[in-house]
């Protein structure tokens, strides 16, 4: 792939400013100032937190502009030719043909009435010389390519009938047909599972290395830019702050929001929380003369707050947007120390006793027979024990059954078998309607959307007020004290209390969901992905609230999260769950490291960690099973390691290790 | 799918049932009955009594309900207290009337608010959009009979091309409705494709700002494709609803415009059937209405159905 790389560059962005028209009449801008080259068969990463640029920069280079958006200053080559001025129809020629996109959600960038054959023969009509005839075996032959298993099948479905996987991979495919010389990558995997995930990169890096395509890959994980890219460009605020090799970047930035960005971010050898970087980008337009992280930096000095710092070359080769770029290697990219370590009592909080959940209506005989549905359960054997102020940590691929243990301990869901009993209330009742009010106080929800979950309509006073007068009663003065000291409590002031949810970013809005949780002053918080939709230094902030509230009131979690960095960060235990099913459960650093069990393994294997020399392990194939198998193993479909015909036949034992670690697995804990 | 199918015509013949039963109370409780609108005056006494024997209308609500609803199910709606004539009779030709009143105002109001919808969505605030939308709006809030009133002064007074009133009897050959039938139709028309191009223009614009017509756009495929391959078959799938309820209103404001018009349409005979105080066609008429209402919402379910492939395979998936 190196030896491909060459001089003249494919794509030049030069000087590029762009920006909208704002309320008050003056021009805001979105990007300012950029500059970059892509060589072809180079790969580029572009990273910052969303808001700063990124894709608007991505389109950019496409010659396209969302509605409201304008060209201010500078412009941008491909191949030499300047891409705002060419016509509608020499776009037409180049876009999807020379110059693809695979956008970041392509569940809904494909159109939903078309199938996916019909897409992607589109594409081969537009940007293809291929005779019609010839058109459906090449749409088989780029499914193929992107790995989809039974490729004409896929052809003839809908999009909404695929997997999130499978959807980036047809979109992948669409993108290829035209044969491009460059592929730009608007997050093509932020939300999918780390095995997807890993997957598509690994095809990606496969076939920039077949084809000898530039790539331009839009991110705001650090570890996936690792894993595809040659050189990185950090944005912040519309700016590209720094440029370097992808080596240089990750290991020893020169910038102090680079620093900042890294040390947020939670990594899977690190037990510790990651560093929150607090504060936030100035909107377009608020930026001000001088640099624009001045408000966030530690060692901003006065010439910061006066004077834009260039673009320089440094020492290292990479170019850095700060006036105090040799100081900078004094910040931190890890957290500095070990927290304090917190006393868990021995005394249980909650406890699942072979809890089985099943999405399987009866059908109409089976309710009049009184028979149960004879599907397997979606979640089945669920024993787990939490004891007070302890953190739980529950894993597993979407689809694994974590989001449906939650809704069941929280009472949205019936049970169809086992048990769920709190401390000192005995077992619970089913449903939310036959839960007694104190009950339901101390057990809370947070989901990971909060703009789902919070009333658009009702001020944040408003929302907070609700448990406060639900379960204490409180009202007037008392009231008004108790929903600041929240507030406070969420490091969010009083002066939020008027607002909408809408007039908040996504961080503060998590942080009013954490607010409410707390305000019924629970005992047992059940955190649903609660950080996945935040971007790492935002995470980072909720992360450490968390950890806080944790310490001050003892409130045990049930943690939810596909990602096992962030799981890692703040658990100490984690279950592992496949397929509705309990494959390992113990101590958080017992589980992160070996023995473990097979699918265990696969998931750690899958992770990206923000380093270029950390390779995957990809040893399971990237399949979705619709349904758990009703014997054996749940992982007999998938494992890698699998023994025998006992995997298909017989439940595997749990070994114990006797301090809290099991797996369960026919192979035996020492080989494991 | 079937499944579905049963569940909602199910669900429609349940409405229809506590319609009827609605209309029935109702009716019920409304001081009078037939007899004493029929007799008038005389209503008193033994003559009123023996006309409440005749009719039946002595013996228990109940009763009287059921066998109404059974003679509806079998297509028999009673006979009218005015003249004592079969309601199904009556009714014929009127909703016929109706019907051709209707069909002809969708005729020329859906393509015209699809097309218009669709032009004013793609030239987004621009004069034509601008010119557009400001009518449509206009032609949302004036009130049906001003604007009836407005285009008999121009088409009948001023130009005297179409007579302003509906002089044909409602039992004559359909031919005979035109011309005079235009005034009529143009003002239903203008209504609704008012309401019909507003929520096609929403929803196309929708579309055309939606992720995969900006795709479709990065993918090099020319605009008009866009506009026609992945933008509106995605953004005319709600609009199936719109016009369905639109032409489920049409029947209420059907009532005003043949008033105006002295159209022999349901909608000036249900009128007439009130100020006569004949409830037994008032009663039969509320029915057919709620019928039709059902009845349209429910072909359009099912037309949704059939157009949305995310509908579609879920329900054939879960059988
Ligand atoms: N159509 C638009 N009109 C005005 N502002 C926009 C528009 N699209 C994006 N922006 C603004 O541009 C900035 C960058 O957005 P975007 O490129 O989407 O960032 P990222 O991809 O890094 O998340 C944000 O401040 C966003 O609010
Ligand atoms: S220029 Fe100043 S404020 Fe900006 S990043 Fe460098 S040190 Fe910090
Ligand atoms: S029991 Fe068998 S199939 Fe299951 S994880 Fe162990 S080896 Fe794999
Ligand atoms: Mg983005």
């Amino acid at each position: 792939m190196k030896d491909m790389v060459t001089k003249e560059p494919l794509i030049q962005v030069r000087d590029l400013s762009v920006g909208f028209t704002g309320r008050a009449g003056h021009t805001l801008p979105v990007l300012r100032n950029i500059d970059l080259a892509v060589r072809r068969g180079e790969s580029l990463g572009l990273v910052g937190e969303s808001g700063s640029g990124k894709s608007t920069l991505a389109l950019a280079m496409m010659g396209y502009l969302k509605r409201g958006l304008r060209v201010i200053g500078g412009g941008t080559h491909f191949a030499g030719l300047d891409m705002f001025t060419l016509s509608r129809k020499e776009l037409e020629g180049i876009r999807g043909g020379r110059l693809a996109l695979i956008p970041q959600n392509s569940g809904q960038s494909l159109t939903p009435t078309l199938k996916i054959g019909a897409q992607l023969s589109e594409a081969l009509r537009l940007h293809s010389k291929l005779p019609e005839a010839e058109h459906s075996a090449r749409v088989v032959q780029l499914l193929e390519q992107v790995r989809l298993p039974d490729p004409s099948a896929i052809a003839g479905r809908y999009p909404h009938e695929l997997s999130g996987g499978q959807q980036q991979r047809a979109a992948i495919a669409m993108a290829l047909a035209g044969e491009p010389e460059a592929l730009l990558l608007d997050e093509p995997t932020t939300g999918l599972d780390v095995t997807t995930q890993a997957h598509i990169l690994e095809l990606l890096r496969d076939l920039a290395a077949e084809t000898g395509m530039a790539m331009v890959y839009v991110s705001h994980d650090l570890g996936a830019i690792a894993r595809v890219c040659d050189r990185v460009v950090v944005m912040y605020a519309g700016e590209a702050v720094l440029e370097g090799p992808v080596r240089e970047v990750l290991r020893n930035p020169a910038h102090p929001y680079a620093r900042g960005l890294l040390a947020s971010i939670p990594k899977l050898t690190d037990a510790r929380l990651p560093m929150a970087l607090e504060g936030r980008p100035p909107p377009p337009g608020k930026a001000g003369d001088g640099c624009a992280f001045v408000d966030r930096c530690a060692i901003a000095t006065d010439v910061c707050r006066t004077s834009r710092p260039a673009l320089a070359t440094v020492p290292s080769g990479a170019r850095v947007r700060c006036h105090h770029a040799d100081r900078a290697d004094s910040l931190p990219t890890r957290s500095p120390a070990d927290a304090d370590p917190r006393v868990i009592a021995e005394d249980a909080i909650l406890s699942l006793g072979d809890l089985s959940i099943s999405y399987a209506r009866p059908g109409f005989l089976d309710q009049i027979l009184g028979r149960k549905p004879a599907t397997t359960p979606t979640v089945d054997g669920i024993t787990i024990e939490l004891e007070k102020g302890e953190t739980l940590g529950l894993v597993g691929e979407s689809g694994s059954g974590k989001s449906t243990i939650l809704k069941a301990v929280a009472g949205l869901l019936p049970p169809a078998g086992g048990r769920i009993e709190l401390a000192g209330d005995g077992v619970l009742p089913p449903l939310v309607d036959t839960r007694r009010p104190d009950q339901l106080r101390r057990v809370q929800l947070i989901f990971q959307n909060p703009d789902e979950s919070l009333n658009p309509r009702q001020t944040i006073a408003e929302i907070l007020a609700q448990p406060l007068k639900l379960y204490f009663g409180l009202s007037g003065e008392a009231l008004r004290q108790r929903i600041e000291d929240l507030l406070e409590s969420v490091r969010l002031g009083a002066h939020y209390m008027d607002r909408l949810p809408s007039q908040l970013s996504g961080g503060e809005k998590q942080r009013v969901a954490v607010a409410r949780a707390f305000a019924a002053e629970p005992d047992l918080v059940l955190c649903d992905e609660v950080t996945s939709a935040l971007d790492v230094s935002v995470q980072a902030a909720v992360l450490d609230l968390l950890d806080q509230l944790r310490r001050s009131r003892n409130t045990a979690y049930v943690f939810v999260s596909h990602d096992l960095a962030v799981v890692r960060a703040l658990s100490d235990r984690v279950a592992v769950l496949y397929q509705g099913r309990l494959c390992e459960i113990g101590p958080a650093a017992a589980v992160y490291a070996a023995p473990s069990h097979p699918y265990t393994e696969v998931l750690l294997g899958a992770v990206l960690e923000p380093d270029p020399d950390t390779v995957p392990t990809l040893s399971a194939a990237d399949i979705v099973e619709l349904s758990p198998p009703a014997r054996g193993c749940p992982f007999q479909r998938r494992c890698p390691r699998k023994i025998g015909p006992q995997c298909d036949t017989e439940t595997p034992p749990w070994q114990d290790d006797g301090h809290g670690h099991a797996i369960r697995c026919h192979i035996p804990r020492e080989a494991l | 799918m079937l499944r579905m199918l049963i569940r909602r015509l199910a669900l429609g013949a349940i409405t229809v049932f506590l319609v009827s039963l609605i209309i029935f109370a109702g009716v019920e409780i409304l001081p009078g009955d037939a007899c004493t609108a029929f007799l008038e005056r005389e209503a008193q006494g033994q003559l009123l009594e023996n006309c409440r024997q005749e009719l039946g209308l002595n013996r228990p609500a109940t009763e009287r309900y059921l066998e109404w609803a059974a003679g509806a199910v079998t297509g028999d709606l009673g006979v009218s207290a005015n003249g004592q004539k079969q309601i199904t009779e009556l009714v014929g030709y009127r909703l016929r009337n109706t019907l051709l009143l209707a069909s002809c105002a969708m005729l020329a109001g859906i393509p015209l608010a699809l097309f218009l919808g669709v032009v004013a969505a793609l030239w987004r605030d621009r004069m034509v959009d601008l010119t557009i939308s400001t009518i449509a709006i206009g032609a949302m809030t004036i009130p049906e009979f001003v604007s009836a009133t407005l285009l008999i002064l121009i088409f009948s007074v001023w130009l005297g091309w179409i007579p302003g009133i509906v002089l044909t009897s409602a039992n004559a050959p359909i031919s005979e409705f035109f011309p005079e039938i235009f005034l009529p139709m143009m003002v239903l028309t203008f209504v609704m494709t008012a309401h019909i191009l507003r929520t096609v223009r929403s929803s196309v614009i929708e579309a055309m700002a939606s992720d995969y017509a900006q795709m479709a756009t990065l993918k090099g495929v020319p605009y008009w494709r866009i506009v026609f391959r992945h933008v509106l078959p995605n953004a005319l799938l709600p609009a199936i609803n719109v016009v369905a309820l639109t032409i489920a209103w049409l029947l209420g404001g059907v009532v005003v415009i043949e008033t105006v018009f002295n159209y022999p349409g349901l909608g000036r005979m249900m009128i007439d059937s009130i100020s006569d105080r004949d409830l037994p066609v008032t009663q039969a008429i509320a029915l057919i209405i709620a019928s039709v209402y059902v009845g349209v919402n429910l072909a359009a379910d099912l037309l949704t159905m059939i157009a949305n492939p995310r509908l579609r395979t879920l329900h054939m998936r879960k059988g």
